[in-house]
């Protein structure tokens, strides 16, 4: 049972990076369709710097600093990200494109070009298997506390997760209380209802879109990188990471955009997820029943809310929507 | 008694494009005064003050503050200078509360919601203003909303207030209140600046009256020494001929009965109450007010589109010479009947015409239901919308031009000369010649004169005194949701269109005509 909970936790986390960063993304006014293949981008740009740094020590363990070994991959992942909504945001905010097209193209795009570098990087260690193993960069990352061990279920529950997993935890919460306790929020939130307000009250309505959605992007990014070091031990193969950056999108409709909701999301979004493993003697075909399961919830909650029509948990009033200041 | 100046505007001059919104004008307005900017639509009060206020940035003169010159770019500008306006569209987060409203951009320091909840209490019982700062906008009503508006503009330590026709959307007990509290403000040194057309409420409040005509400054009066007639007069100023050909109205005959109409719109204001006229087939009636008098509602109520509370819509069928009750029909079977409503908002488009669809496409809006296949037949809308381009002489590349494209005044000749082409018996026009130079506009004169002598009935909602004396022959003078007077367009005078205007809902009350 308790390694079934910590099998859902290591999968809840990349949605709760993805939805952490599309919630701050989407408080700006911007509906990102592009997490999917940004979460990709993170991941592959973590892996290459994990490689390169693993490379130019020589491949020896020894010669690996533990310190730099977590930090380049986590900064690459974190600036390759960051570029993708830094396009993002170019296309949308600046050109006012159409944001749900701009989305899906950058989804595309990540996910072919995540394939393509994913794929240089096999061809260069010419292993057998289709894959690359970073098996020393995974476990600095997933360095557990000394004592975890001792404290049986306790510590396994609590304390044996790589640190990427409590660090998404410390984000989401930080950016529930920025969102909701300070003036910075209080903007965020304004230009992401109504922008010719806040604009008219000297916000800087660009500013806050522009960094809002590469601040998204970035954590986003690391919900990718979260995915190969501590979920799938630092091993990369192409089109692994499979769907859960759409996945990141339904939590933030099910989280009704509150960053400390999408924490008991994600982990229940984990949970059914691996259900179907943990279910004894099922057939092929129900095991796809059972893959539904997060989607089915999420379209529950969305017929609940919309019921209930509360102001509060609906999306952003002018979520997808370009500003023209001019336009009054 | 000794009066300080707190602005003073110099020879400012604003152009949009060839339009002049505002030429050479110079007011002053001083502390412990409330001045009212009194002005006909369109006669440029809402871009001087958008201009005092940051919005607009004059194109000659200055503006001093407190005798120092003040360069006002941006709201933000203004907010230095302790000048706020109240727009009449709010600007407010729905999902906030008025605090958070409230605080929205300022930058002082450290962020403390509940501080600046303290703050805004103790402005609110120093004015006597009614509001919860925790409430949410989304549940207030619009009054609340005006207050938070204005809270908002005193939080950020204003003492020029700009209200622009701050009591258009109230009700009377809410204008007192209103008042009271601008009242208080007076006292408190502030100085008020209201834009209104409403005649009663300058004489109520204001201690001095500025009046602007076509965007120049006819010149400023103090209150207690004025009448409404003199600032009627002031406000409309001498005819200008116009020379539209009228013909007499050949037999009129009763077409379309209007009974004691009483509507209220969506957020439950009456908008119209005891409405009566009748409407003439061969004949223009033409209806007079200031904006948002009710005309639109009261056309869309004969149009089948207006919820109507009582009264009476009745509808002589000159075809079959049969009485219809249109209350009881949907608005498709009132069109069948050939009553036709056109109506041109203030953005143009938006009610009646597809911006993206062609012109053909357009046509086809009102005649898809006559086909009997699955496909569509274009032949015969192509036909009507090169008939309506050529006899109206619409400049357009060809018929499968999107009508975004075209200008405003062939998109209006397009509007109307789809509804003329189904050859109705009532021909409802609203603004058909808003924004129009003044030959478009005597091509949609004559048209509708076409129309009055092959007999139709013909309603034309204007916005300019001056056609509407030039063309109708009965004109209606519509104030607050009432009828305030029935003249004969041969014989009326701009003053007294602008008096029977500009009556409140207390004085409508005793005299109603008809």
């Amino acid at each position: 049972m308790i390694s079934y909970i910590c099998r859902a936790i290591l999968i809840g986390v990349p949605m709760l990076y993805g939805a952490t960063g599309e919630i701050i993304t989407e408080k700006s006014g911007h509906l990102n369709l592009g997490i999917p293949g940004i979460m990709y981008v993170g991941a592959i740009s973590g892996v290459t710097g994990a490689f390169l740094y693993e490379n130019a020590c020589g491949n020896v363990l020894e010669n690996m600093n533990p310190f730099l070994s977590v930090l380049i991959p986590f900064l690459c992942s974190v600036i390759g990200s960051a570029l993708m909504g830094l396009i993002y945001s170019f296309f949308t905010v600046t050109l006012r494109a159409n944001q749900n097209v701009t989305g899906l193209a950058l989804t595309t795009f990540g996910i072919g070009l995540g394939n393509f570098f994913g794929a240089s990087l096999i061809k260069l260690v010419d292993s057998d298997l289709p894959s690359v193993a970073l098996t020393k960069t995974s476990n600095f990352f997933c360095t557990k506390l000394p004592f975890a061990d001792d404290l049986g279920w306790f510590g396994e529950l609590f304390l044996s997760f790589d640190f990427l997993t409590y660090l998404s935890i410390i984000i989401a919460i930080i950016a529930s209380v920025i969102l909701s306790k300070t003036r910075v929020g209080l903007n965020l939130r304004a230009v992401g209802e109504n922008p010719a307000t806040a604009d008219a009250a000297g916000i800087n309505v660009t500013k806050y879109k522009y960094l809002a959605t590469c601040i998204g992007s970035a954590i986003a990014g690391l919900g990718g990188l979260q995915y190969v070091m501590a979920y799938a031990n630092g091993s990369w193969s192409n089109d692994a990471f499979g769907d859960r950056g759409w996945m990141a999108i339904a939590l933030v409709i099910f989280a009704l955009w509150k960053p400390h909701m999408a924490i008991l999301g994600a982990f229940l979004f984990g949970a059914l997820c691996n259900a179907n493993v943990y279910a004894q003697g099922l057939g092929v075909e129900t095991q796809e029943l059972f893959k539904m399961l997060p989607y089915v919830v999420t379209i529950i909650v969305l017929v609940f809310t919309s019921m209930r029509k509360k102001r509060e948990h609906q999306p952003p009033a002018h979520l997808g929507l370009s500003y023209f200041r001019e336009e009054r | 008694m000794e009066k300080k100046a707190a602005i003073e505007l110099k020879n400012i001059t604003k152009t949009f494009g060839k339009v002049v919104a505002n030429k050479n004008v110079s007011l002053t307005a001083y502390r412990g005064e409330i001045l009212s900017i009194l002005g006909e639509n369109g006669s440029g009060k809402t871009t001087l003050m958008n201009m005092i206020s940051g919005i607009y940035f004059p194109d000659e003169g200055q503006i001093f503050v407190d005798g120092k010159e003040a360069v006002v770019t941006s709201p933000k500008d203004a907010y230095n200078y302790k000048i706020g306006m109240i727009h009449q569209h709010f600007k407010l987060v729905d999902v906030f509360t008025a605090a958070e409203n409230i605080v929205l951009g300022i930058n002082d320091g450290k962020y403390n919601l509940k501080q600046s909840t303290k703050k805004i209490r103790e402005i609110c019982d120093k004015f006597g203003f009614d509001l919860d700062p925790e409430k949410k906008i989304y549940t207030m009503s619009v009054s609340e909303k005006q207050t938070v508006e204005i809270v908002k503009v005193l939080y950020r330590g204003a003492d020029i207030l700009i209200l622009d026709e701050p009591t258009a959307v109230l009700t009377p007990q809410e204008i007192k209140k209103l008042f009271d509290v601008l009242r208080r403000m007076r006292e408190d040194g502030k100085s008020i600046i209201i834009i209104t057309h409403k005649l009663n409420e300058v004489m109520e409040l204001s201690d001095r009256v500025a009046v602007l005509r076509k965007g120049e400054y006819v010149g400023s009066v103090t209150t207690a020494q004025t009448n409404e007639n003199e600032l009627t007069e002031m406000m409309v100023g001498k005819k200008i001929s116009l020379n539209i050909n009228r013909s007499e109205p050949k037999n009129p005959t009763d077409r379309l009965i209007v009974k004691g109409l009483e509507c209220v719109n969506r957020s439950g204001v009456k908008v119209l109450s005891d409405v009566s006229f009748t409407a003439r087939g061969g004949e223009i009636l033409g209806i007079a007010g200031i904006a948002g008098s009710g005309q639109r509602e009261l056309l869309e109520a004969i149009a089948g589109l207006q919820k109507v509370n009582s009264g009476e819509i009745t509808y002589l069928n000159p075809k079959t010479n049969s009485i219809e009750n249109l209350r009881d029909k949907t608005p498709k079977q009132i069109r069948d009947l050939g009553v036709r409503l056109s109506f041109v908002p203030e953005d143009r488009l938006g009610m009646g015409l597809v911006a993206n669809m062609d012109i053909t496409d357009n046509m086809m809006l009102r005649s898809y239901r006559k086909g009997k296949s699955m496909f569509l037949h274009r032949k015969a809308p192509k036909t009507l919308a090169e008939k309506i381009v050529d006899e109206l002489g619409v400049v357009t590349p060809s018929v499968s031009t999107p009508v975004r494209q075209l200008s405003g005044g062939n998109i209006q000749k397009v509007l109307v000369g789809r509804e003329i082409a189904a050859s109705p018996k009532v021909l409802m026009v609203a603004y058909p010649v808003r924004g129009l130079d003044i030959n478009s506009s005597y091509t949609i004169f004559n048209l509708l004169n076409e129309q009055k002598e092959k007999g139709v009935a013909v309603v034309f909602v204007g916005e300019d005194l001056d056609a509407l004396i030039e063309l109708c022959d009965r004109i209606m003078v519509i104030g607050s949701g009432r009828i305030t007077g029935i003249v004969d367009g041969r014989t009326a005078t701009k003053e007294e269109l602008g008096i029977l205007m500009t009556k409140s809902r207390y004085e409508s009350e005793g005299d109603k005509n008809e």
